[in-house]
């Protein structure tokens, strides 16, 4: 029975990395790149690769700019990505309160 | 996935969330320190303004203690220097440790917002007392830390925001009684940044 559920959670969503991202994204309105990778200690091709999974989904916008010479880019979750967001937290504490019942 | 997994999905959800919105590397200790500092420089000061027969607001001249006034600001720079210092220090080590950048996103965000109103203040309490106006400096300076710190709050420990609040009481009530400064500005430099960096030390530094 427990299936069911699992199935409810968000295919998105299913590697940490990028579930941890779209929680930085819901948490604040928009954030960078350099920051992201600092902040989850990941590598650049790693974090570009889950941003681009994500951006594929429509979770997340990416905005383009210039801080003087160098390239400062930015994402910023989706309407779309924060309600799949809030769903999957909805999901997980669900199937956490059905594991303490069985 | 078991249980244990989907707790720990959840937790390092919610620590990360925490980590990417607010500075959580502030350290206690420094706060307990800045306190001690802000005490001995209102010891020190004590000691320069009652030494005579009068007390300083009543008297009080650039005219006649021009030593005096530049001795005092002396005091309150170091303080600061100090409380600067020590704060930048004992976060850096924190931050280390929380495997948070000391000068990050969240860090000069956070700077930004205690600065503005500090910045403000600090620069209207000198043009102020360029203008002779020294009853002022105890309740502004008060008073606009505690904006700062109010303003900061957002991006760091809750905690803070009280503070801040309290600060800026103390600062309306040192208004009301002139005379009182010295006293005032230990308190809330002084035992109130012990107290609360008491709190958060044992709180959060560990």
């Amino acid at each position: 029975m427990n299936n069911i559920s699992f199935d409810k959670l968000d295919k998105a969503f299913e590697n940490r990395v990028r579930l941890q991202i779209m929680s930085v994204l819901v948490a604040n309105e928009r954030y960078d790149f350099n920051s992201l990778k600092d902040l989850l200690n990941i590598t650049d091709g790693n974090l570009a690769s889950h941003l681009k999974a994500l951006e594929k989904e429509e979770y997340i916008m990416v905005h383009k700019s210039f801080l003087g010479r160098k390239p400062n880019t930015n994402y910023e979750a989706t309407m779309k990505g924060k309600q799949a967001f809030k769903e999957h937290l909805n999901t997980l504490e669900q199937l956490i309160k059905l594991q303490k019942h069985t | 996935m078991e249980e244990k997994e989907l707790q720990n999905e959840l937790a390092s959800i919610r620590s990360i969330m925490e980590r990417s919105s607010k500075f959580i590397s502030l350290s206690g200790l420094s706060g307990i320190l800045a306190g001690v500092y802000a005490l001995i420089g209102a010891y020190l000061a004590y000691r320069l303004i009652y030494q005579g027969p009068t007390r300083i607001y009543d008297s009080l001249s650039v005219d006649a203690y021009p030593e005096t006034i530049t001795y005092l600001i002396i005091i309150a720079v170091a303080v600061l220097a100090a409380s600067l210092i020590t704060g930048f220090v004992l976060s850096s080590r924190q931050a280390k440790r929380k495997s948070q950048p000391i000068w990050g996103k969240i860090s000069q965000t956070l700077m930004f917002h205690m600065a503005t109103p500090l910045v403000t203040g600090g620069l209207l309490i000198l043009i102020l007392l360029s203008r002779g106006y020294y009853g002022i400096v105890t309740p502004s300076t008060l008073i606009f830390y505690g904006l700062s710190l109010v303003s900061a709050s957002n991006f760091t420990f809750g905690d803070v925001k009280y503070l801040g609040i309290l600060e800026i009481v103390l600062g309306l009530i040192a208004a009301c009684l002139p005379g009182y400064g010295l006293l005032f500005w230990a308190i809330g430099f002084g035992v109130l940044h012990i107290v609360y960096g008491s709190m958060m030390y044992l709180k959060y530094d560990k």
